[in-house]
């Protein structure tokens, strides 16, 4: 398996506060890699960083080889990064399709992805073409928010807390939705604060405390309780009792 | 160290408003104002013109970046308010024979009524309708005043307020006075808006500029705040305006140099972002620098304002938070106590 | 004039208006730039017709033909080079530089083309006017002047609504962190959205040119209309710059019919209480936002 991406020593600030602190990993092509850990771990920072929304303060992300540290985030999408933001992030006023459409006319890469594929891979957007993103419900917006990620055919897709906010009925939609594109060979880094779900997900879990990566492995090698323990810090203390 | 462990270990910190280097520099500023009191007996009269002009223009600073520095409120109508200072002191002293002086204090005191009024209609309005409404509103009583047919007033062609001054007082005298009560009202709104921001107010106004929002969700009267500085600034530019009244003596209504031009509001732009916007040091320091400019730069003409606006630009691109902003970000100082300054009580280091 | 005849001069007035206003339109709308030297930029956009037409001999019209190629570019430039900069220092730094800029243009104006009067001419379609009756005569002049406002307005509500570059102009103005995160280079799109915006200043300007002559400082009466246009028609509606010129230009030659005197004031009376009804409609959300800040 070819790495895609690659971090590096990863510094980030988020105003006054250092964010991710000396955070290294990679990914794996076709691989989905589950990032978990406590609101204020620095997950949001580290995905906005890889993305390129982010300046980090020091180290390098390296994606198929290339160094793209210095990159701008539109550079990125081109390059195949796509983030779906924390909190959906719909352009409010624009409809659906056009929050589709805007995506894949900027970032767009050649593949299989169009507005017809995005409807059809979510098909409770099918009636809401031309409804403004404003007005939709929070499950709706979320799905509209992974197509206009998806829009631009990436290869390697950020998912930023996609259940937030969502109840879990429709949280339970937006996975279904995606298990087929995790299962088609996609490179997935996903955020998730549902432990459950990400380690049902995931080919791989990694846990963020403080900024710092503290705890990795497949869901067969960790158990629930070394990934609650890392969640919450807890396990240190322990040890400095 | 773990959060368990980092919370059982915060270190003790205590809040502190008044550093060393604050209680210096408000120590010198109030012997500055003292000393400057003396200006009259000690200084000639070609001084005295010129530091009148600097009082008013540090006045106008002062209020422009209180709108827009502490209450986000970018007004382009403070000069509506300089222009009814000024007519109303006139009014007052030619109309009604008052006392120049006493006329330009109940001025002041009318600008800051009238401005209860106009916040009424304006403050509701967001950004961009905010600042087009305000400059209506100036332009609005510019126009009402060159159409009055009070003698007293003028009308289009302007009026002075010659009579009432010479009636009581020398040149002499009305340079004095007028330079006191210049430096008079620096101090009086230097002070008023220092305590002000100091109060209870003014953290308020920094929870509204940081994110409105969020304030009034805790309480924050946002619009009792906003309100208040608007009357404070329509108050201080009037006065400003009543300066220039004793001090050029005749004021037009309509024209480039008309006491209720568009140039006034230039001219607070040009020194609150030059001098620092938000900070309370940086305005005075924004009319210095335009008054040097206008005192030594290029004599009036096309190049004198090439240069300002190329210094406008300059700063705009290179040092957008002015001087004082540059220096207060670079080496984390202030001058006047106006912010809170968390200091660790075992190793003494602050943080602001 | 009788009342009907200042309703319609108001009207056409409003398409002068709304010209100016609409490149102030889009640079609020899509990037919350208050440009203060944009009728300063419509004078220069007269100024380079006038060069043109005096040395080559050509038509006011054929000489819009460089102009305001000209002028996309020194917009494109100007955002580029310096709004660019200033917006990434704050929301108020812009008005610095364009305040800056106002004052460098008017015054290299001055110095180069001095402070005499100068005017365009605008052909053969002149003095023709339909005359309607005895009290209403409708020069072609404004009419054509309305004509490319509503041309001006309508292809930028149509850009904006159906091209990729008006849906990348709508989103960056939403959110431009957002934006660029699904591709969109948020510099270059603010930078496009400047270079319309200057040229259709520079369009004004040279239609302004051809209504009355100008100097190099004319035009901050005009400025103040344009933006009043803006805010009447709400700001972020193109059409709605189109409508509130209207509004403002019958306000003002009604009230002028009254008195002369009234001209200006009248507008800036419609302006206000225009601005205080909405904002009375919006009393409902308003009684909200009282209840949490008293």
């Amino acid at each position: 398996m070819t790495t895609l991406l690659a971090v590096e020593a990863l510094d980030a600030r988020h105003g006054l506060l250092q964010a991710v602190r000396q955070v290294s990993f990679e990914v794996a092509e076709a691989e989905t890699l589950a990032l978990v850990g406590a609101n204020g771990a620095g997950k949001t920072t580290l995905l906005r960083t890889i993305a390129g929304a982010h300046r980090p303060a020091g180290g390098r992300v390296l994606f198929d080889g290339n160094d793209i540290t210095r990159l701008p985030a539109h550079r990125r999408v081109r390059l195949g990064i796509a983030l779906v933001p924390e909190g959906r992030r719909l352009f409010p006023n624009l409809t659906v399709e056009e929050n589709l459409r805007v995506a894949s006319g900027a970032g767009g890469r050649p593949g299989p992805w169009t507005v017809d594929a995005v409807l059809e891979a979510f098909p409770l957007l099918a009636p809401l073409r031309r409804k403004r993103a404003a007005s939709l419900s929070g499950g709706e917006q979320q799905a509209t928010a992974i197509g206009r990620a998806l829009m631009t055919n990436p290869r390697l897709l950020l998912l930023d807390e996609v259940s937030l906010g969502l109840a879990p009925v429709v949280v339970e939609g937006v996975y279904r939705s995606l298990s087929s594109l995790l299962e088609g060979g996609a490179t997935v880094l996903l955020v998730e604060q549902d432990l459950a779900r990400a380690l049902k997900t995931a080919d791989r879990v990694a846990c963020m405390l403080e900024g710092r990566i503290v705890l990795e492995g497949t869901p067969g090698e960790l158990t629930r309780e070394q990934v609650t323990e890392a969640y919450f810090g807890l396990r240190r203390t322990e040890a400095t009792a | 160290m773990t959060s368990a462990a980092a919370v059982r270990e915060a270190p003790a910190m205590r809040v502190q408003r008044w550093t060393p280097v604050s209680v210096a520099f408000t120590g010198a500023l109030t012997s500055l104002v003292a000393l400057l009191a003396f200006a009259p007996v000690v200084l000639g009269e070609n001084t005295q013109n010129n530091l009148i002009q600097l009082y008013f223009l540090v006045i106008m600073a002062m209020m422009w970046n209180a709108l827009a520095g502490y209450g986000g409120l970018v007004s382009v109508g403070q000069q509506g308010f300089i222009g009814i200072g000024a007519y109303a002191a006139v009014f007052l002293s030619v109309q009604h024979s008052l006392n120049p002086y006493l006329s330009m204090l109940l001025a002041t005191l009318i600008g800051g009524l009238i401005a209860v009024p106009v916040a009424a209609v304006v403050l509701w309005l967001r950004h961009g309708a905010f600042a087009i409404a305000t400059w209506v509103v100036a332009e609005s009583f510019a126009i009402l005043v060159s159409l009055d047919p009070n003698p007293a007033i003028g009308g289009g062609t302007g009026t002075s307020a010659l009579l009432p001054f010479d009636l009581r007082y020398t040149p002499t005298q009305r340079l004095h006075y007028t330079y006191w009560a210049a430096l008079g009202a620096v101090a009086v709104l230097l002070l008023l808006l220092f305590v002000l921001l100091r109060s209870r107010l003014g953290g308020s106004l920094q929870a509204i500029r940081d994110d409105e929002e969020a304030a009034a969700s805790v309480g924050v009267r946002v619009l009792l705040g906003k309100g208040v500085l608007f009357v404070v600034a329509g108050a201080g530019c009037a006065a400003a305006g009543t300066i220039i009244l004793a001090w050029q003596l005749s004021v037009l209504p309509l024209g480039p140099d008309s006491v209720f031009g568009i140039n006034w509001t230039a001219k607070m732009i040009f020194m609150v972002l030059v001098g620092g916007l938000g900070t309370f040091e940086g305005p005075i320091i924004g009319a210095v620098a335009l008054y040097v400019l206008q005192t030594y730069g290029p004599n009036g003409g096309v190049w004198y304002f090439v240069l300002l606006g190329g210094i406008a630009i300059g700063f705009a691109l290179l040092l957008p938070r002015g001087i004082w902003g540059t220096i207060q970000e670079r080496f984390n100082v202030q001058l006047l106590p106006v912010g809170y300054r968390l200091r660790n009580v075992a190793t003494g280091k602050g943080t602001p | 004039m009788t009342w009907v005849s200042a309703i319609v001069h108001g009207i056409l007035l409003g398409g002068v208006y709304a010209l100016l206003a609409s490149g102030l339109a889009l640079m609020f709308g899509v990037m919350r730039i208050i440009n203060l030297a944009h009728g300063s930029l419509a004078l220069v956009g007269a100024y380079m017709a006038f060069l043109l037409t005096e040395h080559l001999h050509i038509t006011t019209y054929l000489a819009l033909a460089p102009v305001l190629p000209g002028a996309l570019v020194a917009g494109y430039f100007l955002q580029r080079t310096m709004l660019e900069r200033s917006l990434r220092a704050g929301q108020l730094v812009p008005l610095l530089t364009t305040f800056g800029l106002l004052i460098v243009i008017a015054n290299l104006l001055q110095y180069f083309f001095s402070p005499d009067v100068h005017s365009l001419d605008e052909g053969r379609i002149g003095t023709a006017a339909w005359n309607v009756s005895s009290s209403l005569s409708i020069p072609w002049f404004d009419v054509l002047t309305f004509g490319v406002a509503v041309f001006v307005l309508g292809g930028l509500e149509l850009v904006l609504r159906h091209t990729q570059l008006g849906r990348e102009l709508r989103a960056t103005a939403e959110d431009a962190d957002t934006a660029e995160l699904v591709g969109i280079n948020a510099r270059a799109v603010y930078a496009r959205a400047a270079a319309i915006a200057v040229a259709t200043a520079a369009l004004a300007g040279v239609f302004y040119g051809m209504r009355s002559s100008f100097d190099p400082n004319a035009g901050a009466d005009q400025l103040l209309y344009a933006f009043e246009a803006v805010v009447i028609g709400g700001i972020g509606s193109l059409w709605g710059t189109l409508w509130g010129g209207v509004v403002l230009g019958v306000a003002q030659l009604v009230g002028a019919q009254i008195n002369p005197e009234y001209f200006a004031l009248s507008g800036h009376v419609v302006f206000l209480v225009v601005l205080v009804a909405r904002t009375g409609v919006q009393a409902r959300g308003l009684t909200l936002t009282l209840r949490r800040a008293t």
